[in-house]
């Protein structure tokens, strides 16, 4: 009995060690989405050039199921998504909104979306990560889903694949409609 | 030896690159030393291991900015770290809080050292008892020898002698 105690620092060891262990597996560029099942965060950003839409408010989320996209024209990732928004948009399955990121030239961003398509319902100019922050935004792309009463409900990092949309973000949105 | 006192004469008198830009800083000093407080407590969310302070990432930047505004705003230091928690969460706080979830990061070593400690002073003590109790001699002589440790002593002592 006496003898086992000589191993219980190994004992505490082991433990802190598993916790470090743990640890490896974590990606740290994936945060927590402190805002699940919170309110969105006011914000209320001018349009970008070539739009006729008035900006994007926290306030246009009222009243309907949304993806909230937060995309730049120098953001590789978001080329990537990009084609499946487009055929979001064409199903006209769910109303997406931009908010266009950290844009060095303000024209770039109306110049991309003009040259690949435009699947954006209202989008917003965010130069200065004011709107970025607030939804604790890393990098891009990054989107939300945020129901009719403007409570975020998902966030997803990265580009949206097929997989995510059929395996979570489709069901959250028509669970969310039922509601 | 010049060039060598030229390269040591340098490297002293470098001065630490800033990443806040002289753009950036509030005009009042004392708002301006307690946004660079705040700015070095947080953590540059895209550099991971640099405070904003210190990070040349543009999203560092727009933070040190916003950090500022709220500053100029009338936040307390403690309101603009809270603001930056309850968007990226703990994560963005360069030094971890004491809370539930990191006792076992915060106490974890000490409780090991602890029972380090616990462990080395047993074994003396349990020494400590078997020297008394064999009279002097440290614990492996108190152990009286087997037969075959004897037999072999006694063969060893004759190699010796002869």
């Amino acid at each position: 009995m006496r003898r086992l105690m000589y191993f219980l620092p190994l004992v505490g060891l082991l433990i802190l060690g598993g916790f470090f262990l743990k640890g490896f597996e974590l990606n740290p560029r994936e945060l927590p989405n402190m805002l699940q099942g919170k309110q969105v965060p006011d914000f209320d950003l001018k349009p970008i050039k070539g739009r006729d839409d008035k900006g994007f408010s926290s306030k246009d989320l009222q009243g309907d199921v949304s993806l909230v996209n937060i995309f730049g024209s120098w953001c590789v990732a978001c080329q990537v998504e990009h084609p499946f928004l487009m055929a979001v948009k064409e199903r006209n399955l769910v109303p997406i909104h931009g908010i266009d990121w950290r844009e060095q030239d303000p024209d770039a961003g109306p110049e991309w979306l003009r040259k690949s398509g435009d699947p954006y319902t209202l989008v917003g100019d965010d130069p200065l990560s004011k709107a970025a922050i607030a939804f604790g935004v890393t990098g891009a792309p990054e989107t939300f889903l945020v129901d009719a009463d403007t409570v975020v409900r998902y966030k997803h990092i990265g580009p949206i694949t097929p997989e995510v949309w059929k395996e979570t973000l489709w069901p959250l949105i028509q669970e969310l409609r039922k509601q | 030896m010049k060039t060598l006192l030229v390269t040591l004469l340098m490297a002293l008198t470098a001065l630490p690159v800033l990443a806040v830009e002289p753009s950036e800083m509030l005009k009042d000093p004392a708002k301006e030393a307690r946004a660079r407080e705040v700015s070095i407590a947080l953590r540059c969310v895209v550099c991971q291991n640099q405070s904003i302070d210190d990070s040349n990432a543009q999203l560092a930047r727009d933070m040190r900015i916003l950090v500022r505004e709220r500053i100029e705003a009338g936040d307390s230091n403690q309101e603009v770290l809270d603001y930056m928690v309850s968007r990226y969460g703990d994560f963005v706080l360069l030094e971890p809080p004491v809370k539930g979830t990191t006792y076992a990061l915060w106490f974890g070593p000490l409780v090991i050292v602890g029972l380090g400690v616990v462990a080395v002073v047993a074994f003396y003590r349990r020494r400590l008892r078997a020297v008394a109790a064999g009279g002097g001699g440290t614990q492996a002589a108190s152990v009286p020898l087997s037969d075959d440790e004897e037999k072999r002593l006694a063969a060893l002592m004759e190699d010796a002698e002869s």
